[in-house]
Formats: C-alpha cells, sequence, structure tokens
C-alpha cells in the first residue's frame, strides 16, 4: 500500500463521477489539441505548398478562389485565359521564371493537372519510380493517388471532365503512368501530373493522331498552330523585391488577368478563419474550467462523507501533512488520466478528420504528429486538478480527530 | 509502560474535569467506567493522543507523547497505539486485507506476515478481499480490532467496543482483545459504561461521579 495506492482506491470507489470528471476534462482537452494540431500542420502545410510561389495570374474573379485552385488544388478555377496573353505578359522582366498550368478534369476526384517539368522542381519532387512525362498523356501520379487508385507504372486511366467525381468521362484517349512520385508530404501527393498539351488534346474534337506522337514541352510554355489555345493559371516567381510592389498592379489593370499572392491571400484567410477558432478555444476553456469546477466540487462533498476515514488514518499514524498529498494526489491523478485521454482524444479527432476528408483541406495532415504545447496542455490539466484539491486537501489537513471519532 | 499524570482538561463551553492517575504496566488491563457525558472518552482520547490535555502529563513507554510534534506523534501512535472505537470505521474505499496494509503503511512497517494471521486469528480471513459494505456488524468489529492490532502496538486502547453488540458477540469481543494483548504483551485499556464487560476485567476505576 502507498499513498498514489490509497488515492486510487478512492478515485474507483466513485466510479461514475470520477468517469464524468475525467471525461469533460478529456472532451476540453481534445478540443485544444485538435485546434493545435491543425493550426500548426495546417499553416506548415500552406506555407510549404506555397513556397517558391510568389503571384498567381489566372482569370478575373475571387484572388482567394484563385489562389486556393491554382496552389492548393482545393477550389475551383476562376477560369481560363488566352494562351498568347498569358505569354505575353510572361516576358514581362519584372518575372523570373512562370510555370503554366492547365486544369479541368480529374480521375476519380483527383485532379488532372497540365504544367511542364518545372512544376516538379519547383517542390524538388524525387520519384520513387518511373520518369517525368514527356509524350502526349503520359502522366505522374502523387504518392497519396497511387496508394488510393492502385496506380503504378503502365496503369491506364480515363479522365473525367470536371473537378469532383462522378462527371462525364473523356473516353477517347487513356491516360498512362510513367512515373510515381515518393511522398512529399505536400499537395503534390494528392496531384495527378501531366503536359498542358494532353488536357488540350483530351478537350479536342479532332483526334490528329499524327501530334500525340510529338514530345511536350517540357519548360515554358507549349508550343501550338492552334491561335485559341488556353491555360487555367500561371504561378509566377519575381525577379527582384520591386516586382511585389509593381507586378501585380500592372497585370489587374489588365481588363481579362487578375494577380493574387499567396501569402497575402492565405493571411487574409487566417484571419477570417481565426475567429471561429478563437470562439472553440474559448469554448474549450470553459469547458476546462467546469472540469475543475466538477473536480472541486466531487472532493469537497466527498470529504464530508470522508471525515471519519481521515480521522481513522490520523489514527493509525498519517500525519496531516500525508492527508494534504493523500487529496491532492487524487486531483493530480484524476487530471492526469484526463489529461492524457484528452490528447489521445484530440489526435483520434484529428485521424478521423483526415480520413474522412482525403481529398479535401485536411489531406496529408498527420494525426500521429506531437508538439511540445501539448505537454503544457498536459501541464495545465495537472495544475487543475491541483487547484481544485488544494482547498479540500487544506480541510483535510485541518480535520479535529478526536472531534470526528466521538462524533461531537 | 502508561503512566498519565495530574489530567485536566475542559472544553470550550463545558465544566473542566479532571482525571484520576493511571499507572499500568504491559500484560495489565484496566477498565474506565463511566455514564454518558462522564468525559470516559475524552480520557481515551487523551491517552491515545489524539487530543491534547490542558494540563498534565501522558507517558507511555516513557514517553511524554504531547511533547512530541504534529507528524511525530502521529507517527508514534500508529506505531505504538492501537485504538479501536465504538463503530468499525473501516476504510469504505478499501477492502479488508487493504484496511490492515494501510494500517502497515502508515506506521512505515512492513507486513511479514502478520496481516494474514491477524485475519485468520480474528476468524475473518475468507472476507480478505471484500468490502465493508459486505460484512456483518460482528465482522467488522473483528476487522476494525485486527486493524488496530497489526502494528503491534504497545498499548491497546478500546472505547466502548461492545455497545452495539449482544451478549455472545460481546463476550467474544472482549475475550479476543484479552487475548491479543496478552499475545503481543501489551497493556490494554477499555472504557465502557457496559456492565457486562466489569466481570471479565479486574482492574477497574470510575470517572465522572465519585
Amino acid at each position: 500500500m502507498n499513498l498514489i495506492k490509497l488515492s486510487w482506491k478512492y478515485l474507483i470507489s466513485k466510479p461514475l463521477n470520477t468517469g464524468l470528471n475525467i471525461l469533460l476534462l478529456a472532451m476540453g482537452l481534445a478540443i485544444i489539441t485538435v485546434l493545435l494540431l491543425m493550426q500548426d500542420q495546417f499553416e506548415n502545410k500552406m506555407t510549404r505548398d506555397a513556397k517558391g510561389i510568389d503571384l498567381v495570374i489566372g482569370a478575373k474573379g475571387s484572388p482567394l478562389q484563385l489562389v486556393l485552385s491554382s496552389v492548393y488544388h482545393i477550389d475551383f478555377p476562376t477560369g481560363n485565359i488566352p494562351l498568347n496573353e498569358a505569354e505575353g505578359v510572361s516576358k514581362n522582366r519584372l518575372i523570373k521564371n512562370v510555370i503554366p498550368m492547365g486544369m479541368g478534369d480529374n480521375y476519380n476526384g483527383y485532379r488532372i493537372i497540365g504544367t511542364n517539368h518545372d512544376y516538379l522542381e519547383l517542390y524538388e519532387a524525387s520519384f520513387k519510380e518511373g520518369k517525368a512525362w514527356e509524350f502526349p498523356f503520359e502522366t505522374v501520379v502523387g504518392h497519396a493517388v497511387a496508394r488510393k487508385l492502385e496506380l503504378e507504372l503502365g496503369s491506364k486511366f480515363v479522365g473525367s471532365h470536371g473537378i469532383g467525381t462522378a462527371s462525364h468521362a473523356h473516353e477517347e484517349h487513356d491516360y498512362v503512368v510513367v512515373g510515381v512520385l515518393e511522398k512529399q508530404d505536400n499537395v503534390l501527393d494528392q496531384l495527378i501530373l501531366t503536359s498542358i498539351e494532353s488536357v488540350w488534346y483530351t478537350h479536342d474534337e479532332d483526334h490528329d493522331h499524327e501530334k500525340f506522337e510529338q514530345p511536350v514541352a517540357t519548360t515554358g510554355f507549349p508550343n501550338s498552330e492552334q491561335p485559341d489555345r488556353e491555360v487555367t493559371s500561371l504561378l509566377v516567381q519575381y525577379r527582384n523585391p520591386i516586382a511585389a510592389v509593381q507586378l501585380p498592379r500592372f497585370i489587374n489593370s489588365r481588363s481579362s488577368l487578375q494577380a493574387a499572392s499567396p501569402s497575402f491571400e492565405i493571411s487574409r484567410l487566417f484571419e477570417l478563419l481565426g475567429i471561429g477558432i478563437k470562439l472553440v478555444q474559448g469554448l474549450a476553456v470553459v469547458i476546462i474550467v467546469i472540469a475543475g469546477l466538477g473536480i472541486f466540487i466531487a472532493l469537497y462533498n466527498s470529504l464530508k462523507e470522508r471525515k471519519y476515514d481521515l480521522a481513522v488514518m490520523r489514527t493509525l499514524g498519517a500525519s496531516r501533512g500525508t492527508l494534504f498529498v493523500h487529496i491532492i494526489l487524487e486531483g493530480f491523478l484524476l487530471t492526469m488520466l484526463g489529461g492524457i485521454l484528452g490528447l489521445a482524444i484530440g489526435h483520434f479527432f484529428l485521424w478521423l478528420l483526415v480520413i474522412t476528408n482525403e481529398q479535401g483541406a485536411l489531406a496529408g495532415l498527420r494525426p500521429d504528429v506531437f508538439l511540445a504545447e501539448e505537454l503544457w496542455l498536459l501541464l495545465i490539466a495537472l495544475a487543475t486538478g491541483v487547484l481544485a484539491s488544494l482547498i479540500p486537501a487544506w480541510n483535510a489537513y485541518r480535520t479535529d480527530i478526536a472531534k470526528q471519532l466521538t462524533g461531537a | 509502560m502508561l503512566s498519565t499524570s495530574s489530567i485536566e482538561f475542559s472544553y470550550e463551553d463545558g465544566p473542566p474535569f479532571s482525571f484520576p492517575d493511571i499507572r499500568l504496566e504491559r500484560n495489565e488491563e484496566l477498565l474506565i467506567i463511566g455514564e454518558s457525558g462522564s468525559g470516559k472518552t475524552t480520557i481515551l482520547n487523551i491517552i491515545g493522543g489524539l487530543l491534547k490535555p490542558k494540563s498534565g502529563k501522558v507517558l507511555i513507554d516513557n514517553e511524554d507523547i504531547y511533547a512530541l510534534k504534529g507528524a511525530q506523534l502521529d507517527k508514534f501512535r500508529g506505531r505504538n497505539i492501537g485504538v479501536i472505537f465504538q463503530k468499525p470505521h473501516i476504510l469504505s474505499a478499501l477492502t479488508v486485507v487493504e484496511n490492515l496494509q494501510v494500517a502497515n503503511f502508515f506506521a512505515n512497517k512492513s507486513d511479514n506476515g502478520v496481516i494474514d494471521t491477524s485475519l485468520r486469528e480474528l476468524d475473518i480471513a475468507h472476507k480478505k478481499d471484500a468490502k465493508v459494505n459486505t460484512l456483518s456488524q460482528g465482522e467488522a468489529q473483528r476487522v476494525s480490532i485486527a486493524r488496530a492490532l497489526v502494528n503491534h502496538p504497545k498499548l491497546i486502547l478500546a472505547d466502548e467496543p461492545t455497545s452495539s453488540l449482544d451478549d455472545k458477540n460481546a463476550e467474544a469481543v472482549i475475550q479476543l482483545l484479552k487475548q491479543q494483548s496478552k499475545k503481543l504483551n501489551a497493556a490494554l485499556v477499555v472504557v465502557t459504561h457496559d456492565q457486562r464487560v466489569k466481570d471479565h476485567i479486574q482492574q477497574h476505576i470510575t470517572v465522572g461521579k465519585f
């Protein structure tokens, strides 16, 4: 027998009360854990995905939508822009590099993105097997796509129009997988990459099989004899800091194009989300405070029934200090369990969110990552327990043995 | 072994009590008799180190127990004095055997098989892992006796140990106390107003009315 065991015995002698308090505390902590994990990883993911992209140029519309669709591949594109206009704007001396993007198709919900090899280099993508595309209809698939759709080298599939599942299929020509990427922990995991030419050709009415045999452009813009070709957007790298001031204004003043800065749009997004996050955080804090009160009330009430027990412990040789520690330990054990359970539930929640949302904004978040902040959460929980048991422990400390035992 | 000298005590709003001096050696038994309200439980609490007297000394094994500071007195009590109350007062969250283990723990003594022996001797070994609320009154009282004896005290104090028991159980409890204190070579003090106890213990003192 020792004090921890003694406190534990008293805790489990009231399983419902103890269970309720543990659960309440765990819930409050779980909410905060999920928020912490999501905030940390989401921001990381957002910054990682936007690395090296200073500006996105696309059709007019919501700048946030343009950034979300072209950089993070979560929203719908704003529309397409004429190829010649895109080429024209790319010649600007403030631009160091441009990566054109062509979108609009999907395979089982995973987006098919037409681009060039610069896009792979932007993310320093490495291949698990195979190589980058060189001819029309050759594709490179991200790690998550390959795993989920069981694609491997040589697999053939047919894209469908639109970027959600269940739209009509382009049955004219199969895509073929020529490369599978390693796990990148960024947006590439969720994408099917191919050349812009492939995207064009699937949508063409005529099927000129001769051009299907021509190699595609691996950098810059693709060549096209047809005058009305379009791309969806351009990912731009600035040549120098002045570009950040001049280029967006210059492009936005042209009637058909708009420029949006990922870092600006994302901080605006977080500002909008921030209010909601604050609200949920506040709610979690309230739950934790209620849990603390619950523990306090439970200990305080049980102490009334336990005054005899405490007096008996004193006659058996326990000192005042021992009883004080005995009660504090009860609060401590309770919140320790609540804390650990809370962190576990938090990670479990995130896991649930991620597996039910495999193609959305939360895809790629990792529930098995632990943060240093979680240790702080545990400490806060323990502090709550000690605080809540302080007054009951003090009462135990002051228990008058003779008075209790003689019932006076 | 036990000696008290000129003990006086008063409750805040009550008349002062003064108690006759007591001298008791190991293996001796003493009965303190008195009506309700005569202060006989008070004297037991004072001897047991549970209630500090207004004046006077309590020496147990040549130790002036009220000269001991807080935790020291608690430890001394745990190791040297076994108290049996009118009601069993068994720790409700614990099983029978855990009630004895906790007494060991608070007195810093190790088990060494004492617990099993005393449970067997008091005929409650079969209830070892039972919770208090499943015990009969007689069983509960025997558990509280076992708990008071588990640290092999030099002094055993019993406060009205028989008052809630029938004749048969009362006799058994008194015999058990006598027999166990002989075995442990301890001094036994029983406080009671129960006339049934009188015949079993030779030495009497009466408090309250003289």
